[in-house]
């Protein structure tokens, strides 16, 4: 059993203090108020007790009875009748007047809001004749409701008014030591001080207790509260004049990178994508881009850090679609590595590295891991039954056998499951089974293969996990995945497959078979960095010095945190083991699944069609990155984001600043003088600055991201306020405001184009080229906990300005949400009765043709091209004739897409036709 | 309607004579006034109380496991469920739902007052919802559905057409 406490978190002070007087044995461990114990739980919630079956109490007063009871002291109808109004009436309460005292200092507004439930209490306890609420010696009711008051009449400060009877109550529960021991070890006898943090992340103002929300969407709204004392904009202000001082020069990248004495060394992988398939926008979230920004961050900050990647590519998956596509599964490996580094070149992945599985390097390092796991006893030996076909001289994938269901009898029930009956079924145990590739009957092979013992590795493992987790940053979900996965207890893993494609197994015994992927893979880390540097194990075998993290999507979790580990650990040769594991939860497309078979979706080559820049899509993605709870991608959000966030805020905010320089100051920075507002806004920038510094070192991508437009936001504000425009035509004294104003404006957007750098390059660096900032200003600010410093100082001359951003247009993004939004393949007789209504068409559209991407591509230009067209008519209110003429012809380019997309015909076209 | 929620309990629980309700306070908090002249205050309380009178006490846990996790989500039930704001109410499917997902009762394998109770206070919310929000949200579907059917539960409030073929192609991984 464990118990889950957060700091500051004065629901923890109750649980606490009940464990202390029940006596009851227990784990107690001290988390972050952030961290998400409950996975069904959208929002974090302390505490929270595990209990031996795994299940979660999350409840604080539950948790409290839950003790009472295993301690054998039941629950009354009067301690129920307590509790229940704690829950209802009295938290509520509690909060909004802790937020009063805590952080806005109303002080007689809260006496206000805790005056009905006082005197509620205050009455019963003088009708009452026990000692305490509900009888002579102290109960649950007692604790839970003196824990719920305790920040409160704690207080010195607090005005009660006269509360005799509550006063005598309250001090008499106080001085079980039990009660003491809690309140120290969570508030540190400071109450409602120490509350604070946890204060900030839960607003009163809903009639909920504990879970309220944590602002996880609208982050926008947060911030505007936020005070800041004197002492901190005078900090601040401090800070920032005293400008561009040390050289901070971001250190030029040397390849090999390896890892240096007294540096943090840092070694970034992303999860290997597949290379038989093109990466859909899910696919690339979830790891590449995301430790792309992680990596361009890091060596922001001037670490030594390397980040490596590349294509997975064998297996079975990668046999099967050479076969369909008639080359040699080399030649599909070759053809789709292409398209793989092409796609990341334009999302601006900067690797280090992006290499591949299939070479030398990982066949010699995966068959020497093999070996010692061999020598030291980790491999099991076990006899499977298989189906073998003879013709073809193979054993079959379950996928590849078809046969009579034996449960229900349908004649096509595949190897592994029956379509029919739902049941799964073992090849072995289909009956008439077939091959599918070359419909010959195959036979029964028994076949020896070799199992990862990973119940032996599994004590060493849970060693490495407590250490691991205890020390970096794992993801919540990653947590809980493998924690499941060790509470169910592991079992050994088949390593060995009857394939062909794959890194050969060594062992003599086993010369006709291939490493199953799940254990090669992974190997492929060391593997790329081998063909990358011939000193890889500089990174890979040495975890005194080198900081690893794993970037990818949460169903990869157990291979990186279980399997892979157990590999590393069993083969005994001091590997780097991963220390930080970033796993993403999954991005939706418009609410459902994006699908290849069915082209729902937007996938990795088709964005760059579109004609939106690979930093606007950077952007997008990122900014619904799936961080805690999976997101879903939507065009019209898309478009949103986009006029809103980068065209109305951030570019609005840059563009302004620069451009008042240019129109009103010649193009050189003016004189700032600064007073009280602009020192309030420098101090509200730098907040920022350290809130992105924080939540990035944290890896928390998405949420920093906010940080940058709330910076612009504010720049907005301030320059809506001041209204440099009006003051520039004044006097001395509103000139010398609208010099100061723009100077400010200006020297923040030099920030922003720092702290956009992992985000979006290409954006940042024209910011850059813009203002004509000095190259050391990035670094310089983004050292340590986050300087804001006038890196522009009065004189410095700014380049040629420019907008940054482009408005995206509903019709355009219609257009995309058509063309990208798939269509389930339709039976032939509705796709025919849909064609019937469109003339012209040709016949064979009603057949499914098959589909030709290249040809896609092209057409998906031409028919974007045609469209630009028709609007553009349209627009000059051209002849109808004319205009019915070119919507004619871009129907049937439409269509010719649809047909070398696969599609049937798209339903749309009745929809024109009506016009 | 927390009054008719405890009659349709009582009725639920087979106790043959009923009780005599009233509310309190601006929440209409419902108030039992006992023979002997106690009083008892709340929904959950007055609940339980019910289930002890009736001797039916299974209905809220056999071991302190069980009663923990029906008392966890009794006090979901009026923290959260209760007077929840409209955009917070997407947030309570998905976490019921994914809390559902390898559960048959709110307690795990078992029937309790959970379930009655849960039932009753989501029964309005379920109603409105769309074929396609029902299968977005299938397990607790799944489970809204078992519950209305369970006999006796139901009693006054209408039945939700649960359909048992999916409609949509599915939203969710």
């Amino acid at each position: 059993m464990k118990l889950f406490v957060g700091e500051g978190n004065p629901h923890s002070v109750k649980v606490l203090a009940v464990l202390e007087l029940t006596g009851v044995k227990c784990d107690v461990q001290l988390v972050n108020n952030e961290e998400r114990v409950v996975p069904y739980l959208t929002r974090p919630v302390l505490p929270v007790l595990l209990l031996p079956s795994g299940q979660h109490l999350f409840s604080p007063n539950t948790i409290c009875q839950y003790l009472f009871d295993v301690s054998g002291r039941k629950a009354t109808d009067a301690t129920n009748q307590w509790m229940e109004w704690e829950i209802t009436d009295l938290q509520p309460a509690v909060l909004q007047a802790l937020h009063m005292m805590a952080l806005q200092g109303k002080r007689s507004e809260a006496a206000a809001v805790m005056k009905e439930p006082l005197s509620h209490l205050e009455q019963n306890l003088r009708k009452s004749s026990t000692q305490f609420l509900t009888s002579d010696a102290i109960t649950i009711a007692d604790i839970v409701l003196w824990a719920a008051l305790y920040p409160i009449l704690s207080d010195s400060s607090f005005e009660a008014g006269d509360l005799r009877f509550v006063r005598g109550w309250f001090d008499g529960v106080d001085v079980q030591s039990a009660c003491q021991t809690a309140a120290q070890k969570v508030l540190h006898g400071k109450s409602s001080e120490a509350l604070k943090t946890f204060l900030q992340k839960h607003p009163a103002t809903q009639t909920q207790r504990r879970d309220c929300p944590t602002n996880t969407s609208a982050a926008e709204a947060e911030d505007t509260e936020r005070v800041m004392s004197e002492l901190e904009i005078e900090e601040a202000a401090q800070m920032w004049s005293t400008g561009l001082k040390y050289s901070h020069a971001v250190p030029q990248r040397n390849h090999p990178i390896l890892p240096q004495e007294g540096r943090r060394n840092v070694l970034v992988t992303s999860a290997l994508p597949y290379v038989n398939n093109v990466p859909h926008l899910g696919n690339i979230i979830g790891c590449v881009l995301s430790a792309d920004v992680f990596a361009r961050y890091g060596r922001l900050r001037g670490w030594n850090l390397l980040y490596v990647c590349g294509t997975d590519e064998y297996g079975t998956a990668t046999e099967n679609k050479a076969r369909e596509e008639g080359l040699t599964p080399r030649e599909i490996c070759d053809k789709y590595y292409a398209i793989h580094a092409s796609i990341y070149k334009w999302f601006q992945i900067d690797f280090d590295f992006f290499g591949r599985t299939t070479t030398d390097r990982q066949t010699e390092i995966a068959q020497d891991i093999f070996w010692r796991l061999h020598e030291r006893g980790f491999l099991l030996e076990e006899t499977v039954e298989q189906l073998r076909c003879e013709s073809c001289q193979r054993f079959l994938a379950d996928r590849f056998v078809e046969g009579v269901c034996p449960h229900c009898c349908y004649p096509e029930a595949r190897g592994d499951q029956c379509d029919k009956c739902g049941r799964l079924i073992n090849a072995v145990d289909l009956r008439n089974p077939q091959c599918k590739v070359c419909k010959q009957t195959p036979v029964i092979r028994s076949s020896k293969h070799l199992f990862l013992d990973l119940p032996k590795l599994e004590g060493e493992l849970e060693k490495w996990l407590d250490q691991s987790m205890g020390a970096g940053d794992w993801t919540t979900n990653a947590r809980q995945i493998t924690r499941s996965w060790l509470r169910d207890g592991l079992k050994p893993r088949c390593i060995t497959r009857d394939l062909k494609w794959g890194t050969p197994v060594p062992h003599p015994d086993y010369k006709e078979k291939v490493f199953y992927v799940w254990f090669d893979a992974p190997i492929g880390y060391l593997s790329i960095t081998a063909n990358y540097t011939d000193q890889w194990e500089k990174w890979w075998k040495n975890p005194q010095q080198v900081e690893l993290y794993n970037f990818m999507a949460k169903d990869n979790v157990p291979f990186h945190s279980v399997v892979f580990p157990c590999s590393l650990l069993g083969a005994q040769d001091n590997y780097t083991i991963v220390n930080n594991l970033i796993a993403t939860e999954y991005l939706n497309y418009e609410d459902t699944k994006f699908s290849k078979s069915r082209g729902v979706g937007v996938f990795g080559d088709m964005a760059k069609d579109t004609g939106i820049p690979s930093d606007v899509w950077r952007f997008y993605l990122l900014y619904v990155r799936p961080e805690a709870q999976d997101s879903a991608f939507s065009w019209s959000d898309m478009a949103l984001k986009n006029n809103s966030e980068l065209l109305n805020n951030l570019g609005n905010f840059i563009n302004r600043a620069a451009m008042f320089v240019t129109k009103f100051f010649e193009g050189r920075v003016p004189e700032m003088l600064l007073n009280d507002d602009d020192k309030r806004l420098i101090a509200m920038v730098s907040w920022e600055l350290k809130q992105y510094i924080q939540l990035l070192d944290k890896v928390r991508i998405r949420d920093a991201l906010k940080c940058i437009l709330n910076i612009s936001r504010h720049g907005n504000q301030y320059i809506q306020l001041n209204e440099p425009w009006k003051k520039i035509k004044g006097g001395d004294m509103d000139k010398q405001r609208a010099s100061t104003v723009t100077g400010v404006s200006v020297n923040v957007a030099c920030l922003l184009s720092a702290l956009l750098e992992p985000y979006m390059p290409t954006v940042s660096q024209t910011i850059r080229t813009q203002l004509q900032a000095p190259p050391n200003c990035t670094g310089a600010m983004i050292q340590g906990a986050g300087t804001f410093i006038c890196t522009l100082p009065a004189g410095h001359r700014i380049g040629t300005v420019s907008p940054l951003f482009q408005k995206l247009e509903n019709e355009q993004i219609e257009g995309f949400r058509k063309q990208f939004g798939g269509q389930q393949t339709q039976i032939p007789s509705t796709a025919s009765a849909d064609t019937k209504l469109c003339a012209g068409v040709e016949l064979n559209s009603t057949v499914n043709v098959k589909a030709d991407p290249e040809r896609a591509r092209r057409l998906a230009e031409q028919v974007t091209e045609q469209a630009d067209k028709v609007r553009a008519l349209k627009a000059q209110k051209a002849e109808k004739s004319v205009i019915g003429e070119e919507v004619a012809k871009l129907l049937e380019l439409k269509k010719q897409l649809a047909l070398a997309e696969g599609k049937n015909q798209e339903p749309s076209n009745h929809k024109a036709k009506k016009k | 309607m927390a009054l008719r929620e405890l009659s349709s309990l009582e009725k639920c629980l087979g106790l043959k004579k009923p009780n005599k309700y009233s509310t309190q306070g601006e929440r209409k908090v419902p108030v039992l006034q006992n023979n002997n002249g106690a009083v008892l205050v709340g929904l959950v309380t007055i609940a339980s109380h019910l289930v002890h009178e009736a001797k039916k006490t299974e209905l809220l846990g056999n071991s302190a496991e069980e009663r923990a996790l029906v008392q966890q989500w009794l006090e979901y039930r009026i923290a959260r469920v209760d007077n929840c704001p409209k955009d917070e109410l997407k947030v309570i499917l998905k976490e019921l739902n994914h809390y559902l997902e390898d559960k048959v009762y709110i307690a795990g394998n078992v029937f309790t007052l959970a379930d009655i109770l849960m039932y009753y206070g989501i029964h309005h919310i379920v109603v409105e919802l769309a074929i396609q929000e029902k299968e977005r949200y299938l397990n607790v579907t799944r489970w809204f559905d078992h519950i209305q059917h369970y006999p006796g539960v139901r009693h006054n409030l209408p039945p939700v057409v649960v359909l048992r073929n999916r409609v949509y192609p599915s939203g969710h991984h």
